[in-house]
């Protein structure tokens, strides 16, 4: 079994699990803000990183992880709020690319604020849990206490999510203010409030993948989440745009068929690799392989 | 006495130049379905929109139950008692009738175990389909959902913007008669916006004609309909 552990292709699947999941958490972090407003939030990403930026200064003056953890999440959560409001809510019932416009100008100068103030270069938040890889008998399990809290931190973030939208009442009065919100608003639903919390999830739950990202060997500079944001947008359009499960599991496909491409073909071809995965995704089934709708609209 | 369900008094609304409404005035009671009438841009759909909130009149006021909620927001109008079945009944197809219930019970605090089982027992159909997505029903069994959804809420006054739009005629007849049944057992204030005018009268207590904006007449609905000339001209229901 242990020697299972540390065989090539379980070192690829723990490699590519590990980084699949921060695809799938800013994928999860689309879907809120897809189910809960119907706008694709090009900034996401950008969101995630000033957000986490804000944590760090913070971490600097003597705070501890958790409390950055927990500082980020919230900076993120205002950040989305604030943006819904200022931003995104002029834009509602006007052609699609304007929103679209907007948040691409809105990444630009979250980027652009984040070297003024915080600089270019990588900056890491140092976490509680080892990255090192696990070791047996001189060889090595490429799993370390930080990734099984990254896949945790994950799991979570998608089940609290998917929870919301599932069972709870909130989670259908925001997709209902998204879906419809003039019917919404004849029922009674406060489609404003709604709209604004909708963005301030998605904000925070960026805000998490951003300080994972940042605990790790890359670190955080202010344009590298852009990476994350692709990949993950690339998550959440195979998962299907409604299904904040499906973004996750096909982050998980996308890291998964990276890492093998890295280790068993040209490494040039792994960032190739996940435009073929929703390609092909798309054309077997448009409106993503986890969604249960029959067709969407885009 | 107490305060009319409805009462709209010189409303007048207007598209930027174009006036759609023009001095409105009328008045709706509880357990009075009151037909509003007329052709198409007569100013119908606007007016049932303008009571709900989703649009601001130039001019006059609405009071519900004597509370001015002229300029209040739709959510809150909705919240104080009020049900609007937009034209296009308005059911969320991405969500199952049972979703579409819950939505509607949710800001009126009802109690949803109660309120589900009576909307089954009303429309038998929306229970055997209760997990069906609303996409995938029949025009009225739609229809049937988009009145359940509103009455679920226990609303003391319900408009209705073309309710048998696309309806089979045998369809139309049922729901109507549904409309009324409802009417006289919960005591509910109805505004009926028809294009339909001969079933919408059959089953009007009080009908208001509209013409260009206007109010071409405001009668008991049994005078609307013995009046050739209203009939005539305003409603296409030529002998």
């Amino acid at each position: 079994m242990i020697d299972l552990l540390t065989s090539r292709v379980m070192g690829d699947i723990f490699l590519g699990v590990t980084q699949g999941v921060l695809y799938g958490l800013i994928g999860l972090s689309l879907v809120i803000v897809w189910q809960s407003t119907n706008i694709l939030n090009f900034a996401q990403g950008a969101m995630a990183m000033f957000a986490t930026y804000v944590g760090m200064t913070l971490l600097e003056h003597g705070l501890n992880y958790w409390a950055c953890l927990a500082i980020s999440v919230a900076a993120g959560f205002v950040l989305g709020g604030a943006t819904e409001r200022v931003l995104v809510r002029p834009l509602y019932g006007k052609p699609e690319i304007n929103s679209i416009v907007v948040m691409v100008g809105f990444l630009g100068i979250l980027e652009a604020g984040a070297i003024a103030i915080w600089g270019g270069t990588s900056r890491m938040i140092v976490s509680p849990f080892s990255l090192s890889y696990f070791q047996h008998n001189g060889k090595t399990i490429f799993l370390s206490p930080f990734a099984i809290l990254q896949i945790a931190a994950a799991v979570t973030v998608m089940l609290i999510v998917a929870g919301l939208f599932r069972f709870t009442k909130l989670g259908l009065q925001l997709r209902a203010a998204a879906l419809a919100p003039e019917v919404a608003r004849l029922l009674g639903v406060r489609v404003n409030r709604l709209l604004t919390l909708g963005w301030a999830l998605a904000s925070a739950a960026g805000a998490v993948a951003a300080v994972v990202i940042s605990s790790g060997f890359e670190g955080l500079t202010p344009t590298n989440m852009d990476v994350y944001f692709v990949f993950g947008f690339i998550a959440a359009a195979v998962g299907g745009l409604e299904s904040p499960l499906g973004a996750v599991l096909a982050g998980v496909l996308i890291g998964m068929l990276q890492q093998f491409i890295v280790d068993y073909a040209p490494p040039s071809w792994a960032s190739f690799s996940p435009v073929l995965i929703l390609v092909v995704a798309l054309m077997i089934r448009p409106q993503g392989l986890f969604s249960k709708q029959r067709v969407r609209r885009v | 006495m107490n305060a009319a369900a409805i009462s709209v008094e010189n409303l007048s609304v207007s598209y930027g130049a174009i006036k759609a409404l023009r001095n409105v005035s009328f008045t709706a009671q509880p357990g009075v379905i009151t037909a509003v009438l007329g052709a198409n841009g007569a100013g119908k759909t606007t007016l049932l929109r303008t009571i709900s909130g989703l649009l601001e009149p130039d001019e006059g006021s609405i009071t519900m139950a004597g509370t001015n909620i002229t300029r209040e927001k739709t959510e809150d109008i909705a919240r104080r008692g009020l049900g609007h079945v937009p034209e296009g009944r308005g059911v969320i197809g991405e969500f199952t009738v049972e979703e579409n219930l819950r939505l509607g019970a949710m800001a009126a605090k009802v109690d949803l175990k109660a309120g589900l089982a009576e909307q089954y027992e009303q429309f038998p159909v929306l229970g055997q389909r209760r997990t069906q997505h609303a996409a995938t029903l029949s025009g009225g069994e739609r229809q049937m959902l988009a009145m359940a959804r509103a009455l679920i809420a226990k609303p003391s006054v319900l408009l209705l913007d073309e309710p048998s739009l696309g309806l089979a005629p045998l369809v139309t007849v049922e729901l109507m008669e549904t409309i009324r049944e409802l009417c006289d057992a919960q005591g509910l204030a109805v505004l009926l916006v028809e294009q339909n005018a001969k079933s919408a009268l059959r089953i009007a207590h009080h009908a208001i004609v509209l013409h260009l904006g206007s109010v071409a007449a405001n009668a008991a609905a049994s005078d609307v309909a013995a009046d050739e000339k209203l009939r005539q001209y305003y409603l296409g229901l030529a002998e």
